[in-house]
């Protein structure tokens, strides 16, 4: 694809979910036997150009989330390269145990994407909001789990998941104008963190669309002569565990994610932190298991204590105790 | 004539050498036990396929021109080891570790091309869906290969089974076929008592299948309907009346055998009850 400044700006405006229709599209032209399967959702999944272009690569298996796994499945079976996609709740949840059996027991390739997790519906409600799919998949044995963090590398993520012989989920989290973290192209490659930003005092880790708040957080710390790592966990699943290693050397590490704080990346990285014989306390910004009422999604963010000014605060709160 | 006679003894000892297998594993299994009745109500069904419909290479279990089999109900593996067995895939001595430590033969389907088994099952509910995105890749290759998915009658409890039965049709699999082992027994009862899910036959129709209602241990009946079904043109459904349990009189409609112990001495008993 033509990573350039126009449609680095393109994608972001369009957010990821119809950039995923883009790169599938793209992806299409290269990949012989890829097959894209939805569940009566190709609209918001930015699939209908895809859809009108390949309708020979292309299911529609109505709303019925369970057998398109396991029609996936059966594609994967016989090497046909699968791509799944719908809602996250619905993407993870409801064919949870079909992902168990046929692409963690069975290890039957398929790059699941699960579009507006997180709390990028927060109007809907939490039946649309997900909070809990990393918690949920990370406990599959054989899962990759990755969370891009801008709509440019959700095309890097996508087209690395499809090239890759494992089991995946891309988690799409964000609206449309989604925030630019990449402004170039750069080097993606799952299980492999990237460090935006080096700073010695305090080390961020995020995934998703959390990333940018978290940079924005940076900026205002090193304001206040606190400087700050800020590390783009885009793989959750498996974790780079070096990078938190190293981390151990800052004063505190922090986590945000648009995720219960329970099972996703703050609690992956505390696992690991926890075999450490020494490593600094750890703040875990994300939901605090709970179902919040509803709202949109600026008005969530902030309530949930994930916008830049709120990480700050925290952290400044948690220097300090 | 002649010849369909001497294609029916094939099949018939086919299924007698299936229960032999059957009762030495359940034996091996001691006291772990196993899913005894319903095995045997799918022997003639496995039979027919195995010993006759299905496409496969005897010396090799990974030919990509083979049939494809899932037993969506996997907990009645012990048939399908048995008959993979008979073709020559699995040796007798490995049917003895059914259930042992570290065997490749468990309680449920575990996928190992080596010895012919493609799929894991075991969770209900979930093989047509596999069986339907096998069959859409053949198609879209423009293979000649079949599909041959085999499901209980209890596990069309599972609301999986019929977006699998609504989507088939959709996509015009007429390289699909499903059989309904109808023993009309589940886990802890029959299937009226935990949970009436009458009319089969009629239900698969209005799903859009070609349906056929059978005696699943007619190997004439059962015959007839997969090659009928060679020049239909939707996905195919068989309704097998079946008896759970069946060629033992301890076992035959007790439903005490769902999944228990076979004791030495039933096992002896059984022997002789084939033998007849």
């Amino acid at each position: 694809m033509d990573i350039n400044t126009r449609n680095i700006k393109v994608w972001s405006t369009i957010g990821s979910r119809a950039t995923l229709g883009i790169a599938a599209v793209e992806l299409a032209k290269e990949i012989d036997e890829l097959m894209v399967l939805t569940c009566d959702v190709s609209t918001s999944a930015g699939l209908d150009r895809f859809r009108k272009t390949y309708p020979e690569k292309y299911l529609d298996l109505g709303i019925a989330e369970q057998n398109m796994i396991g029609v996936a499945a059966g594609l994967a079976s016989e090497n046909f390269n699968v791509v799944t996609t719908t809602f996250a709740p619905f993407q993870t949840m409801r064919c949870c145990e079909q992902i168990k059996v046929n692409l963690g027991y069975m290890s039957q390739k398929v790059c699941m994407v699960g579009i507006a997790s997180g709390l990028a519906l927060g109007t809907l409600g939490y039946t649309h909001c997900c909070i809990e799919d990393i918690g949920v998949l990370r406990s599959i044995p054989g899962i990759v789990i990755i969370s891009p963090a801008d709509s440019l590398e959700t095309i890097k993520a996508l087209n690395s998941a499809v090239r890759s012989s494992k089991p995946t989920y891309i988690r799409l989290t964000g609206g449309s104008n989604n925030p630019i973290v990449y402004d170039k192209d750069y080097n993606f490659e799952i299980g492999k963190s990237i460090t935006l930003k080096e700073g010695e005092d305090v080390t961020i880790f995020a995934s998703g669309a959390s990333v940018f708040q978290s940079l924005e957080a940076a900026k205002i710390l090193e304001k206040e002569n606190l400087s700050c790592s800020v590390i783009n966990m885009h793989t959750i699943k498996p974790l780079d565990t070096d990078a938190i290693k190293k981390a151990c050397k800052s004063k505190l590490i922090a986590t945000v994610e648009e995720h219960n704080i329970i099972g996703g990346l703050g609690s992956a990285v505390s696992e690991y932190k926890s075999t450490l014989s020494s490593s600094p306390k750890q703040v875990f910004f994300g939901i605090n298991d709970t179902y919040s009422k509803g709202g949109n999604y600026k008005f969530l963010l902030n309530k949930h204590g994930l916008t830049a000014e709120k990480i700050v605060n925290d952290i400044l709160i948690n220097l300090k105790n | 004539m002649k010849k369909n006679f001497e294609k029916i003894k094939i099949i018939e000892d086919f299924a007698l050498n299936i229960r032999k297998n059957i009762l030495e594993m359940a034996l091996a299994a001691g006291a772990s036990s196993s899913h005894f009745g319903g095995a045997l109500s799918i022997t003639e069904i496995i039979s027919v396929l195995f010993a006759d419909q299905m496409k496969i290479k005897k010396d090799n279990p990974k030919h990509e021109s083979r049939d494809r089999f899932i037993l969506s109900k996997g907990h009645a593996c012990l048939a399908y080891y048995a008959a993979l067995s008979e073709v020559g895939y699995i040796s007798k001595e490995e049917l003895k570790t059914f259930e042992k430590d570290d065997s490749n033969l468990l309680g449920h389907p575990v996928i190992n091309r080596d010895i012919g088994i493609d799929f894991s099952n075991g969770s209900l509910g979930m093989g047509l869906a596999l069986g339907i995105g096998v069959a859409l890749a053949l198609k879209k290759r423009k293979k000649d290969i079949n599909v041959y998915v085999v499901l209980g009658d209890g596990e069309c409890n599972e609301g999986s089974v019929w977006e699998a039965a609504m989507a088939a049709p959709n996509f015009k699999l007429n390289n699909l076929y499903a059989i309904i082992d109808k023993n009309n027994f589940q886990q802890t009862g029959s299937n009226k008592d935990i949970m009436d899910n009458p009319n089969l036959k009629e239900k698969w129709s209005s799903f859009g299948w070609n349906t056929k209602e059978v005696d699943g241990h007619n190997i004439n009946e059962l015959l007839s309907f997969f090659e009928e079904g060679r020049t239909i043109d939707k996905p195919k459904a068989l309704i097998a009346n079946t008896i759970k349990g069946k060629g033992f009189s301890f076992s035959e409609n007790n439903n005490d055998w769902h999944h228990s112990v076979l004791t030495k001495s039933l096992y002896e008993k059984g022997l002789q009850e084939l033998i007849k």
